[in-house]
Parts: structure tokens; C-alpha cells; sequence
């Protein structure tokens, strides 16, 4: 059979992977629940982690689809399938795809036909993403005992410096929202949609506080975010994103 | 284990997670490569080596740096399991870390703990088996789905999703730390508006702001902003 993006050979390849990561996840599941379970954390706390982590995770999966979907017009849909299930993200695959394809005088615009720039593609994209992966196989126990030395024996300042970690990630994002303010009103659409989304956060923070609603604090953030991502189209519609 | 010196204080847990995850981890990597692999032979077409290294080393250097920088920040958050499991399904800003630090606030439970450790892998195991459950499925249902997923109707909602995440997730900590956060917001926020073309190098930014928000927190913490050794506050 005559090499396309789509060969169902390359399903076969993916799917296994595909498998494998799914086999590795539900493993760390199960030994971390029993772990949580002789730690002494409830059987409920557990089932809502797991829960309230499913429910959050389905709109950006949904999401990294449409990722999928965008790469599958120019290496077709296996390949795009197996690199969006591992390490990596949109972000970095269709840079990388499209600078392998640059180099071999391809065009992103089209369907890849020669396995060979496919080949070349596949390989690029596999490699150029590998380094966080190693360093944590050759030295995760290193650089943890390494940030235990860096927090010292202070516990309260481990714990800052932990929430501080969170902040910067934080900062950085919401910063992110104000890089097309100077756009007009459309470039204030994502900053409008934050504020919505902290809004229900907040509403959901208030309604567990009056009425007590403990469960609430596990799908506070899952339920502010979907709320959000549906607003967002009249807001989007309101603020004049014309496209 | 026949080491000098032990590294920290591990439980049995912790020694038997670090196996696992080593060995799972070294297979899926081992796989990630027999891929490309198994195309050039079975299609026998191997890359021409000069256009190889031309596009590997446009990619390379920025990337392998960010995925380096990322194992420093993130794995403090992430705990043993979360690391060895997230490090090897990706999406780690847009899923894995949110996913793992609301869990951790919700159950009431701090990274860098055992327990905190737990409820982060618990949350990123499930988070990557919803992820790698709706793309698979996705994968196969397209004709269905592209429709639906392409329309133009719904390109806001998709097209907004990190807004959406951050919006939340930012009030929550933001409000709990407003003292460490102010200095690395305003700064993000002065960086985006001065210069938007920055907005594809958001994963380098999050160390940057990482060592802002250490630096004030350190700063404050010895002026003692912060309450005092073994207090919360």
C-alpha cells in the first residue's frame, strides 16, 4: 500500500502509544489512591479529586481535538493523534512540523505526500520535545531533594516559596490577557472573559461559605470555567470579535 | 541501595513511585521514538540528514530549554507522581498543573507534602485519562464531530479557554497571596501591553515571574510581611 498521512499502519503505531499512556495513567491512579487511602484521605475526597480532575479536563481536551483537527490537513490525523496525547502541546507541534517541512522545501499549506518529509517531520517532532522528560527520568530525585535544601527547615518559608511558584505561572497568564488591549475593544475580549470566569469563581467561593457547600469547592473551578467559555460567545459577540 | 548518602527522607511509597515511574516513564520515551522509527522503515523513507538537522536545530534550542526550564518550576507543584506522569502526557500549563493545584486546594492539602503529592497524581492521572479518552474518541468520531467542533458559533468558546482558566484559578490564589502576587502581576501585565508579540513565549515568562514572586516573597518573609516560621497565614 502506497505511503499516505492516513496509512492505517500509522493508526496502528499511534493507537498502541496511545494505550500504553492510558495503561501508565490509570497505574499512577490506582497506587496513588491506595497511597491516599492509608495516608488516611477519605474515599469521598478521593472520588471528587478524581471527578471534579475528569470534568475540568474534557474542555481543553476538547480543545487540544481542535489542535489535532488543524494538524490533520497537512500530516493527516494518526500522527497529529499520538503527539497530542504525549508530551507536548499545539504550541510547539505545528512550529516544529512546519519548520521540518520548511527545511525539506514542503509546503504547510498542503497535504504531505512523500514519506520521506513525513518521516522527516515525525522525527522532528519526537525529538525536539524530549528534554523535560529526560531530566526528570535521570534527576527528578535530585532536583526534589535539591528544593528541599533550597526551602530549608523552615517550613512556613517552604510553603511561600511553593506559593510562589504558583504565582509566577499565574501572573504570567494573567499578564497574557492584556497583550492585545491595545487592539480596542475586541483585543479586551479575553480580559473580559477572565473577569467572568473569577467572577463565578467568586460567586461559587460565596455560596460555599453561606450555605456551607463543601462539595462545591472540588467543581468550583471546572463549573467557572465552562460558565466562561459559554459567555464568552455573547461576549465575544457584544465586543465586536467579528471572526 | 548501596548510595553514601540518601537523598531525602523517603518514604517506602515515594522509593517504590520513583521505580515505577522510571521504568514507565523510560518505555514511553522508548515509544515516542520507535514511532518515527517504525514509519521510516515500514514506508523505508529516513530523513535526508541536512534538512534533519536544519529543522532540529531551529528547534531545539528553544525547546529543550523551555522543557528544562519546566521540570524547575513545575515539579515543586506537581509532586513525584504528578512529575513522572505529567512529564510524560504533556499539556502541562493548560491542564496537568491547573488541574493538580485545584485539587490540592480543594482537598485542602499543600504541594510538597505526601498528601498533597497523592491528590496531585490522582488529578493528573484522571485528567490524562479524560484527555486521552476524548481525543481518541474525538479522533474517531471527526466526521461527526468537525462540524460541530469547526463551526463558527463555538470558535469564541475554544479561542478563549485559557482566559477561562486563569480567570478562575488566578482569583483563588491571587487572593490568598495578594502581597507576593502585585509585583510579578504588574510586571506581566506592563510586559504583555509593551510588547504582545510575547504571547507565543508565555512558557518562558512563567519562570521569570516564578523568581519575581520568590524574590518579593523572600523579601517580605524577612521583614516578616508574611508571618513567622511555622505560622500560616
Amino acid at each position: 500500500m502506497a505511503f499516505s498521512v492516513n496509512h492505517p499502519i500509522l493508526y496502528l503505531f499511534s493507537g498502541i502509544v496511545v494505550a500504553f499512556i492510558l495503561a501508565q495513567s490509570v497505574y499512577f491512579l490506582v497506587k496513588a489512591a491506595a497511597r491516599a487511602r492509608e495516608l488516611g484521605i477519605s474515599g469521598a475526597t478521593i472520588r471528587k479529586t478524581v471527578l471534579s480532575s475528569a470534568l475540568f479536563s474534557v474542555a481543553p481536551a476538547v480543545s487540544i481535538l481542535v489542535g489535532v483537527i488543524t494538524l490533520s490537513q497537512f500530516i493527516g490525523l494518526p500522527y497529529p493523534w499520538l503527539r497530542l496525547s504525549v508530551l507536548g502541546a499545539v504550541t510547539y507541534e505545528l512550529p516544529a512540523a512546519t519548520l521540518a517541512a520548511g527545511a525539506m522545501g514542503a509546503e504547510v499549506t498542503q497535504t504531505i505526500s512523500d514519506a520521506r518529509v513525513f518521516s522527516t517531520i515525525a522525527w522532528v517532532m519526537a525529538l525536539g520535545i524530549l528534554s523535560g522528560l529526560i531530566l526528570v527520568l535521570v534527576a527528578l530525585r535530585k532536583i526534589q531533594s535539591g528544593m528541599v535544601s533550597l526551602a530549608g527547615r523552615d517550613k512556613r518559608w517552604g510553603e511561600i516559596l511553593t506559593d510562589a511558584l504558583f504565582l509566577g505561572m499565574i501572573s504570567a497568564f494573567v499578564g497574557l490577557l492584556f497583550a492585545r488591549v491595545r487592539e480596542g475593544l475586541p483585543g479586551f475580549i479575553p480580559l473580559a472573559v477572565a473577569l467572568v470566569s473569577a467572577l463565578l469563581m467568586a460567586v461559587c467561593g460565596l455560596l460555599m461559605k453561606a450555605f456551607k457547600w463543601q462539595w462545591l469547592s472540588q467543581y468550583a473551578l471546572p463549573l467557572s470555567m465552562l460558565g466562561a467559555m459559554a459567555l464568552s460567545i455573547p461576549i465575544t459577540a457584544l465586543m465586536g470579535g467579528g471572526h | 541501595m548501596g548510595k553514601t548518602k540518601t537523598v531525602v527522607n523517603e518514604s517506602a511509597y515515594e522509593r517504590s513511585l520513583h521505580a515505577a515511574g522510571r521504568l514507565w516513564g523510560s518505555l514511553a520515551l522508548l515509544l515516542m521514538l520507535l514511532v518515527p522509527a517504525a514509519i521510516s522503515l515500514y514506508f523505508n523513507a529516513w530523513p535526508l540528514l541536512a534538512p534533519f538537522l536544519k529543522a532540529l536545530l531551529g528547534v531545539l534550542p528553544m525547546y529543550w530549554t523551555v522543557g528544562i526550564i519546566e521540570v524547575f518550576t513545575f515539579v515543586p507543584m506537581l509532586g513525584t507522581g504528578g512529575s513522572y506522569l505529567g512529564f510524560v502526557t504533556g499539556n502541562l500549563t493548560n491542564l496537568k498543573v491547573p488541574a493538580a493545584l485545584n485539587a490540592m486546594q480543594a482537598a485542602g492539602v499543600r504541594a510538597g507534602t505526601e498528601e498533597g503529592d497523592v491528590v496531585s497524581t490522582i488529578a493528573i492521572a484522571s485528567s490524562s485519562i479524560v484527555t486521552t479518552l476524548v481525543i481518541a474518541v474525538g479522533v474517531f468520531l471527526l466526521g461527526f464531530l468537525r462540524p460541530v467542533l469547526e463551526s463558527p458559533q463555538l470558535k469564541p468558546a475554544f479561542d478563549n479557554i485559557l482566559p477561562a482558566l486563569f480567570g478562575a484559578l488566578g482569583v483563588v490564589f491571587i487572593s490568598k497571596n495578594p502581597k507576593i502576587a502585585a509585583a510579578p502581576l504588574l510586571f506581566m501585565v506592563a510586559l504583555f501591553m509593551a510588547a504582545p508579540g510575547l504571547s507565543s513565549s508565555v512558557s518562558i515568562l512563567v519562570p521569570v515571574g516564578a523568581l519575581i514572586a520568590i524574590a518579593v516573597a523572600r523579601f517580605l518573609y524577612k521583614r516578616g510581611k508574611l508571618g513567622s516560621p511555622g505560622e500560616r497565614g
